[in-house]
């Protein structure tokens, strides 16, 4: 009796828990799928409040199609928007490789000054140096390009990627450097051959931050950018939801919020782990 | 990745380093890109910053320098105080708001379940979605005429007449604390798990043999143990808080009648609005001097306590 009591209970925890567990779920997916769902709905449909959130009056791409027709268009401000996300990645996973690997490695002087100086940068928020970025720009003939826009993104990565990468390279027992030494390895082979398979996953894990950093940054993208043709999809959806191009089309805003918000959901889903490892260096620390 | 975080456990071995002398030199060569990218994007644009705030420094023409002037017209700004002000009010309810959230979450999923992988990556979704694409999304969702909540409420009745939610400043605000907590407390859920995660199961159960109740082991073991990983989730909220913009610009432009301008808005319209630089970057350094002090009590919040590690 008691038994059968006990798992009655037992079977009403496990309701009551998956119950909150889904219910929790959809409120924080709902809006998501409900956005994606919306954008294929034909335009003088997705005029209208979004119920139910899916087609009624037939599947269609009329959305992502006005959208591209819009100022220099979707593909335009995506191929930006890529480039520079790209671009961030690639650079800041190089200098921060290295550095992390000087850091970890080498004594030279000013080590600890550089390395302090660094990581401080997390406490100045760039939002009060904005102006004085943009002259630094204008200086170096960077002012309104892609290029001067990556330059600062990577700088806004440093900080925690040279802390992970060093950590990481911190981990790596120097047996393994000294045998590969004896074989005659160079300092950049080491690095390269040896020293990068051990540090793996630290790579794609700050990777995929300056990633999703550079993919979402919307202030110094709105700031730097003044041509149209260079905006990234944050500044070029914003222009669009402000009424910038005329009436606001709302199903235009569905299919650009969806473009925004897929690679960056497809990439955490995959490198889930990656994720929340870093999260993890960060609050452990 | 096992072999990272078995050699993690290994014990510190004497700093011998690769190489010897001048070969240590190439260590420099290392770290040179980083260190001249902080320079040119973070200490000079510092240096620039409090420089400029001594001057009249319009986009156009020359500048020239006024000493404090620039400080003095700062005290005088009610707008900009009142932006402050409303920015520490924002900063307190949203912290609030998202803790209140955050924390039932992250003890539903701290133990390992069935299920309970599948429903943090569900809580977790838009934390990595940008503040400006959610933005976008909500202003959508509270549109009054396209949007959903309005509308929906209305079908069902719940209300005469469409009510437009971003009309008035108390319906406005609360649906932006709305939208940040679904933004962000998938994020905070994380941090505040680790912290759970990381005491001892061994002192909870000595706990309930000693007939502790729920709440009063959550306030004698849980609360004290977890104290460093609560004041990281408060910083953290609280810095991103201080220096909002996407959701107030894009959603609400600072309306209605200017009440939710935030200090760092403020600072954009008077800086690349009305062009006065200089006076941008002296509202900059008052911002710059308020987060440092927050970073300082941080580091304090932060020490690990004596004795221990």
């Amino acid at each position: 009796m008691a038994q059968a009591i006990s798992a009655r209970g037992k079977l009403a925890a496990r309701f009551a828990r998956h119950s909150t567990g889904i219910i929790a779920s959809v409120l924080f997916v709902a809006p998501i799928v409900w956005t994606a769902l919306s954008a294929f709905k034909p335009a003088a449909e997705a005029r209208l409040p979004p119920l139910p959130p899916w087609p009624t009056t037939g599947f269609s791409l009329e959305n992502y199609a006005t959208l591209n027709s819009f100022g220099d268009g979707l593909w335009a401000s995506a191929q930006n928007s890529i480039y520079v996300s790209v671009m961030t990645v690639i650079l800041s996973v190089i200098v921060s490789v290295l550095a992390g690997y000087g850091f970890s490695r080498f004594r030279f002087p000013f080590k600890d000054l550089f390395f302090v100086l660094i990581l401080s940068t997390i406490m100045i928020p760039f939002q009060s140096i904005l102006t004085p970025i943009f002259l630094v720009l204008t200086k170096l003939g960077l002012h309104n390009t892609l290029t001067g826009l990556v330059g600062v993104y990577v700088t806004l990565q440093l900080p925690f990627s040279i802390f992970m990468m060093r950590n990481a390279f911190d981990a790596v027992p120097r047996e393994i450097e000294e045998a590969a030494r004896m074989d005659g390895a160079g300092n950049a082979t080491m690095l390269v051959k040896v020293m990068l398979p051990l540090v793996w996953p630290g790579v794609v894990t700050i990777a995929l931050f300056a990633f999703l950093g550079a993919w979402n940054e919307f202030l110094a993208a709105l700031v730097l950018m003044t041509d149209q043709s260079k905006f990234t999809l944050p500044v070029m959806m914003t222009a669009l939801q402000s009424g910038r191009f005329g009436a606001i089309d709302w199903g235009a805003v569905q299919a650009g919020v969806t473009v925004m918000m897929v690679p960056c959901l497809i990439l955490f889903l995959a490198l889930q782990r990656f994720y929340i490892r870093g999260l993890m260096a960060g609050a452990v620390k | 990745m096992t072999t990272i975080t078995a050699t993690t456990t290994a014990p510190p071995r004497a700093r011998k380093l690769v190489g010897a002398g001048r070969r240590q030199w190439i260590g420099l060569i290392y770290v040179a890109p980083a260190v001249a990218l902080v320079m040119v994007f973070f200490v000079i644009p510092l240096g620039m910053t409090a420089w400029m705030s001594l001057h009249n420094w319009p986009l156009m023409g020359e500048h020239s320098f006024i000493g404090l002037d620039n400080y003095v017209a700062i005290l005088r700004d009610t707008r900009f105080w009142n932006a402050l002000k409303f920015t520490g009010y924002y900063t307190v309810i949203v912290t609030i708001a998202i803790f209140a959230i955050a924390f039932p979450l992250a003890i539903f999923i701290e133990k390992p379940r069935p299920f309970t992988n599948l429903y943090r990556t569900f809580f977790f979704m838009p934390a990595v979605v940008g503040f400006a694409s959610a933005s976008l999304l909500w202003s959508w969702l509270l549109n009054v005429d396209s949007g959903l909540f309005s509308p929906a409420a209305y079908d069902l009745g719940l209300i005469d007449k469409k009510f437009n939610l971003l009309a008035t400043f108390q319906p406005a605000f609360w649906s932006i604390i709305a939208m940040v907590v679904w933004k962000v407390a998938g994020f905070t859920m994380i941090i505040l798990m680790t912290g759970l995660q990381s005491i001892p199961q061994d002192l909870q159960e000595a706990a309930v043999i000693d007939g502790a109740g729920p709440f009063a082991r959550f306030r004698a073991i849980t609360l004290p143990l977890m104290r460093r990983t609560l004041a990281l989730a408060l910083i953290l909220s609280v810095a991103g808080s201080i220096l909002a913009f996407d959701q107030f610009y894009i959603i609400l432009r600072g309306g209605p009648r200017n009440q939710t301008l935030t200090a760092v808005y403020w600072i954009f319209n008077q800086s690349f609005v009305s062009f006065k630089l200089g006076y941008g970057a002296a509202l900059s350094m008052v911002l710059l001097v308020i987060l440092v002090a927050l970073s300082l009590i941080q580091l304090w919040l932060l020490r690990k306590p004596e004795g221990l590690d």
